[in-house]
């Protein structure tokens, strides 16, 4: 009796780590202020999730369903165009 | 061709031969003489592998897992310090399943610093999952490198292979070797095609990955059962060898050498020739020779030695904190097992380079043979 | 078996003069084993280095212990280490001197001046390649001709040819007496 594994343990379906919707464990949620927003991707880059997207027609957005509402980007924004807010649930 | 050349320089043909596409090396004495030749071979043209000149032994395994697990036949070689430095990468090899061959030419460990033979530097590594294969000649060390890699590849095996042969006695002795031809090694030996653990783009895998207990128990009991299931792939590619190249050892496992007396010695590696010649002078002893010492021979062993008087197991490491050789214990289990009554005793000989002799080896039979449970320590006088 | 023990310094050869005369051998149809006594290597630190020939593959890996034939690179090593030590009955030394050393009884020493002789014919002193030469024409181990050839495939050109000059004169110098 025992688990079922491969030679190895090797993982051959990768990837699935996108599986897990990391965004359900948020307590606060980043809102983004589009005319505050200079596009510099400083935001993107200090994601540690890397799921914050710069268009030039909105400005940062962040992918919700893995943001885990840590605040970093708030933190390093320069020109104070991110707030968090309670995520309500 | 049939040369009188050392054995290093033997065993870097056989490899030359094998054609790993990466070797990732540290010298180190008295494996030092192996990557000098094969540098000198690649250097020379006559390999096409890519030499990676590491900065420590650690590093040397770790590139040759990294390696192996893209897929390519990879090598490495060491001694004593060297083995201990690569200790964490050596689990990691076997424990992902790579088919890596490495050369170790055994020798003691520090301390006190001692560059000379014993098999201390394998036995610390037995629990590892890496098969071990231990030389008599410097030829059986050849053909066993030609063998080790077709083993590790086999899909029945992958797992990593020490083929071990003894610091000096064997590593530094000229003697008369056959090398194969490149082309009969092609047949023997097809390039390694692997199926489980490669780096391809379009088909990205993760290999040695976190596992949580469930998971990690239960590969650690496949990895157990599969390391004794390649046993019989040792020997299937042993008889496969002995049909094309005319050379075999024993039966691949073992080798029974006049096991038909009252007493046998048990003994792995070159000592066995000095033993050979005790046995042919006598007709009481026998020798039992462990070829394959992992996965070891339970079976094997038990049919050879079960209704043997006395058996004396000779033994190049010792076991501290057991004051006793390793493999003493592994035998009497086997003798327990099959409900033997023979009376089992060690010598630990050869410790640190100490000179194993024909006097030495008609003395401690003299000294044992109405014993039991007896362990001695050879201590270097060539009449003791 | 014949078994030979070869004497010399750190540097002088005496691990080359075993292997090429296992070569020699070999070439003749014989089995043979070279190895050196595994020590630390120091140049100008006394090292053994040791040839055993046999009509049978040779399985025996112990060292020697009492050989039938003893060569000495260096006289000066005969006031360092016992170099008769343990040879057989019958035993011949050649030892690389221009003077017949102090010895002990019984022992049956040849001389040969090596060293000039590699001074004159190599240029420089290399002289375990003429020590065995002197070996050869004492003892017959392998002949000359086998022994020739085995070095100049380990020393391809001049060096194997001036090589061959100095193996030669020292065997028939040897052999003259």
């Amino acid at each position: 009796m025992g688990e079922k594994v491969t030679i190895g343990g090797i993982i051959y379906d990768v990837g699935n780590s996108t599986a897990t919707k990391t965004g359900t464990w948020r307590v606060f949620k980043p809102v983004f202020d589009s005319d505050k927003c200079k596009r510099c991707g400083i935001c993107a880059k200090f994601c540690p999730e890397g799921i914050i997207e710069i268009t030039q027609e909105k400005g940062a957005q962040a992918n919700m369903d893995y943001c885990k509402g840590c605040g970093i980007c708030a933190e390093e924004c320069p020109f104070d165009a991110i707030k968090m807010e309670v995520e309500k649930k | 061709m049939k040369t009188v050349m050392e054995g290093s320089n033997a065993v870097a043909h056989a490899i030359r031969l094998c054609k790993p596409e990466v070797m990732a090396m540290f010298p180190i004495t008295p494996s030092t003489h192996i990557p000098e030749n094969l540098a000198q071979m690649v250097a020379d043209g006559d390999l096409d592998a890519k030499l990676i000149t590491v900065e420590s032994e650690f590093s040397a395994m770790s590139a040759t897992v990294g390696a192996s697990a893209t897929g390519v036949r990879a090598f490495t070689a060491t001694s004593s310090q060297g083995l201990a430095l690569m200790h964490e990468v050596v689990y990691a090899a076997a424990g992902m399943r790579l088919p890596i061959v490495t050369t170790i030419v055994n020798r003691a460990l520090s301390a006190p610093i001692n560059i000379w033979n014993d098999q201390q530097d394998t036995i610390s590594e037995r629990d590892s999952g890496w098969l071990q294969i231990y030389c008599e000649t410097n030829q059986e060390a050849v053909d066993t490198m030609i063998q080790a890699y077709k083993i590790a590849e086999d899909k029945r095996v992958l797992l990593p292979v020490f083929v071990c042969m003894d610091g000096f006695i064997l590593s530094h002795t000229y003697e008369p070797v056959d090398i194969p031809e490149q082309k009969d090694v092609d047949e023997f030996l097809p390039p390694y095609k692997p199926e489980h653990a490669f780096l391809d783009p379009d088909k990205p895998m993760t290999m040695g990955p976190f596992a949580y207990p469930k998971p990690y128990a239960a590969m650690r009991k496949e990895l157990s059962k599969d390391v004794m299931k390649a046993k019989a792939v040792v020997k299937e590619v042993h008889d496969e060898f002995a049909k094309k190249f005319g050379r075999s050892y024993g039966n691949g496992i073992i080798e029974e050498y006049k096991n038909d007396r009252p007493i046998a010695i048990v003994a792995m590696g070159s000592v066995c020739g000095t033993i050979k010649e005790v046995v042919d002078k006598r007709d009481d002893v026998g020798l039992v020779r462990v070829r394959c010492y992992r996965p070891f021979p339970k079976e094997e062993l038990a049919k050879a030695l079960k209704d043997k008087e006395n058996v004396i197991v000779f033994e190049k490491n010792v076991a501290l904190g057991l004051n006793s050789g390793a493999m003493y214990p592994e035998i009497k289990d086997v003798l327990y097992s099959a409900g033997s009554k023979a009376r089992v005793n060690n010598v630990i000989g050869g410790i640190g380079g100490i000179d194993v002799t024909k006097e030495n080896v008609e003395n401690f039979i003299e000294r044992l043979k109405d014993k039991e449970g007896v362990v001695e320590f050879l201590g270097g006088d060539p009449n003791e | 078996m014949k078994e030979i023990r070869f004497h010399g310094r750190g540097g002088q050869g005496a691990v080359t003069a075993a292997e090429v005369l296992a070569v020699a051998a070999f070439k003749e149809g014989k089995y043979s084993q070279a190895f050196p006594f595994f020590g630390v290597e120091r140049r100008g630190a006394p090292v053994m280095a040791f040839t055993r020939i046999d009509d049978e593959f040779i399985r025996l890996r112990e060292q020697v212990y009492k050989p039938n034939y003893i060569v000495v690179l260096d006289p000066t090593l005969m006031e360092v280490v016992n170099v008769f030590e343990g040879m057989r009955e019958g035993g011949v030394v050649v030892v690389n001197t221009a003077q017949m050393p102090d010895l002990p009884e019984g022992v049956d020493v040849r001389i040969v001046d090596a060293t000039k002789i590699a001074l004159e014919e190599i240029g420089k002193p290399f002289v375990n390649t003429p020590m065995l030469g002197a070996l050869i024409g004492v003892t017959g181990l392998v002949n000359i001709d086998s022994l020739v050839s085995t070095i100049k495939e380990r020393y391809p050109g001049e060096v194997g040819e001036k090589n061959a000059r100095a193996i030669k004169r020292t065997y028939e110098e040897i052999k003259e007496g």
